[in-house]
């Protein structure tokens, strides 16, 4: 015992020693939960839209009014000149154009009714289609106001979105679970990793392998330091969510705590695996990364896994980091507990158990 | 009497086709300063690693301290202090800190920790120096800091490699003095160098050359055998036999 406490003093006071680390510690989350979000979002905004108003009446004005009012578009053009709206669009000034037909407003008490039609440049494909989503919206709002003031008008089936967890389909309450991820695999998976490397080529790990320590306190020693900054973090990534961006979890804290510690446990264990099958430091780093980016754009961070094809949806079954965002983004915006997301947290758990296992099998005292 | 300390027989090891020690035996006895010399590559240090229990022989076997070099490595390595070849305390732990950690490693107590370091250090005449970083520390106060706390635990044996390499002869002198010192009550050491005058001052000598034990004795019988002044000059004419290296 009085050796592992002596261990951990150690590794404590060479964290705190390091001119770089502690800084680091602090600053990259709280810098990358500020930045990212804000980066990172597929929100659409800045949709130019032109309208091709051939109609003229109080309702073709309210849906331009109504688009010129949102946040989400530019009204570039009007005019009555669909060919003029869509050479613009060819030329990458409009990304949808909205083409209002003659006598719509007139018709619209009519069982035949010409649609209004909506032409989106899909180039950016995300932009089309979101920019089109929207327009769409817009309208149906407009008209949804224009029938509620003249009841007397049949109403025609609208499509009616409604997007349930993330009301306003806020790409940022998507992105801030995969954020928090991204940390922990930063600083748990990589800074062990280098500490051990660091022995290795300082040289000091050999006078620790001249003594009776044990595998297990000195892995122990190694990774108990960067658990305990990872829940640090992790409680810094959660006030900067809630007092930042507003995104406090529905469910509740604990489940988030305790996927996090797994989380933490699994990719610092698969951390030191990886440390003791490398010599050098190039040699981790390079490794790591690669784990690191599979780990990343394969498990449904930043991409839907529903979307990939169905070997990579077998194959994320294998990276850690999908069982814990699917609990993170389910408890942040569904309030999900932890008995729904058992099977996720024995996945997390068994991760741990092999990956630790390994990084202290795999650490040889003696060659 | 359990008076040998280590005890080898046949020991090798193989790297591949390369045979680094090849079927070496000898015994050294309690108390003594046992030094074991050989030119570069000769395979001193793979074997004293064996000893250590951080490497395993090919075949042969060996004990330390009654620990069997295979099976027991961990068992050993209660028993032994070890200095490397490399500096290898913490640089950015404190003097202190260092001692600190190794102590709390062999399971010294708080107040046995305290008493030992501070008796260690004031020996060395360095107290004042305690809260210094290792890594500022000249290299020969560093080389005598490795030293003292590769004995702490006061082990049985102490295996030093090459442990006054690069350092200026006043310091040689006084790292000689600590040894003799830990010799004296009863440690046994177990040292290789590359300085013949060092050599002089072993209670036996075996030199190595390409893998295999040259020859083992007392320095003054070594030097009577091959009718030379010096233990440079047995040194010279065993190294010339070697094959391997440059």
């Amino acid at each position: 015992m009085r050796t592992f406490i002596v261990l951990l003093q150690k590794e404590f006071l060479q964290i705190c020693r390091n001119s770089f680390l502690p800084k680091l510690i602090i600053a990259f989350p709280i810098m990358l939960m500020l930045i990212m979000p804000l980066i990172m979002t597929m929100d659409v905004r800045n949709v130019n839209v032109a309208i091709v108003d051939m109609d003229c009446s109080s309702v073709s004005r309210r849906i331009a009014s109504h688009i010129e009012a949102s946040d989400y578009f530019t009204l570039k053009q009007t005019s009555s000149e669909y060919p003029l709206a869509l050479s613009a669009l060819e030329e990458g000034d409009i990304d949808v154009i909205v083409q209002i037909p003659k006598d719509f407003e007139r018709n619209m008490t009519t069982s035949y009714q010409e649609r209004i039609s909506i032409t989106a440049n899909a180039v950016n494909a995300t932009k089309g289609s979101m920019g089109m989503q929207y327009v769409i919206q817009t309208i149906a709002s407009s008209l949804k106001e224009v029938k509620n003031e003249n009841s007397a008008i049949a109403t025609s089936e609208l499509i009616t979105i409604e997007n349930r967890y993330n009301p306003t389909l806020n790409y940022r309450h998507y992105m801030i679970p995969a954020l928090m991820i991204i940390i922990f695999i930063l600083i748990c998976g990589f800074l062990p990793a280098l500490s051990i490397v660091g022995e290795k080529e300082s040289g000091t790990i050999e006078q620790i392998n001249v003594t009776p320590v044990s595998r297990f306190s000195f892995i122990l020693s190694k990774l108990l330091p960067y658990w305990i900054i990872g829940l640090f973090v992790v409680t810094i990534a959660m006030i900067i969510a809630r007092l930042v961006y507003g995104l406090a979890p529905i469910g509740s804290v604990g489940t988030i705590y305790l996927g996090a510690l797994l989380f933490i446990l699994t990719i610092s264990g698969l951390s030191l695996t990886v440390a003791n099958f490398s010599e050098t430091m190039q040699q981790t780093i390079f490794v790591m990364f690669f784990i690191i980016m599979v780990n990343m754009l394969m498990s449904g961070l930043l991409t839907p896994i529903d979307s990939m094809p169905e070997w990579a949806q077998n194959f994320t079954l294998i990276l850690p980091p999908r069982f814990f965002i699917e609990i993170l983004r389910s408890v942040y915006l569904k309030g999900t507990t932890i008995a729904e997301l058992w099977n996720n947290f024995v996945a997390l758990g068994l991760f741990a158990i092999i990956f630790n296992s390994l990084a202290a099998i795999t650490y040889k005292k003696q060659s | 009497m359990n008076d040998i300390v280590i005890s080898v027989k046949n020991l090798t090891k193989r790297f591949g086709n390369f045979t680094a020690v090849d079927n070496i035996s000898f015994d050294v006895k309690r108390g003594e300063i046992f030094g074991f010399l050989g030119a570069n590559g000769a395979g001193k240090t793979t074997a004293m690693r064996m000893l250590c229990g951080l490497s395993y022989p090919t075949s042969g076997s060996g004990s330390v301290a009654g620990f069997d070099v295979m099976h027991e490595g961990e068992m050993i390595k209660r028993h032994i202090g070890y200095m490397s070849q490399r500096f290898s305390l913490y640089n950015d732990l404190t003097v202190w800190e260092n001692m600190r950690l190794f102590a709390g490693i062999y399971g010294m107590t708080k107040k046995d920790t305290e008493a030992k370091a501070t008796e260690l250090l004031t020996q060395l005449n360095f107290l004042s120096e305690r809260d210094t970083l290792v890594g500022s520390l000249p290299l020969g106060w560093k080389q005598k800091l490795s030293f003292v706390i590769a004995t702490i635990h006061s082990p049985e044996v102490v295996f030093l490699d090459e442990p006054t390499g690069g350092v200026d002869p006043i310091t040689r002198r006084q790292f000689w003095e600590l040894i003799y010192k830990a010799a004296e009550s009863g440690t046994t050491i177990f040292v290789t160098t590359h300085y013949m005058d060092e050599a002089e001052y072993c209670s036996r000598v075996s030199i190595m050359v390409d893998g295999e034990v040259g020859a083992l004795d007392t320095p003054t019988r070594l030097k009577q055998e091959y009718g030379v002044e010096s233990m440079d000059e047995v040194f010279r004419i065993l190294a010339r036999k070697a094959k391997r290296g440059e």
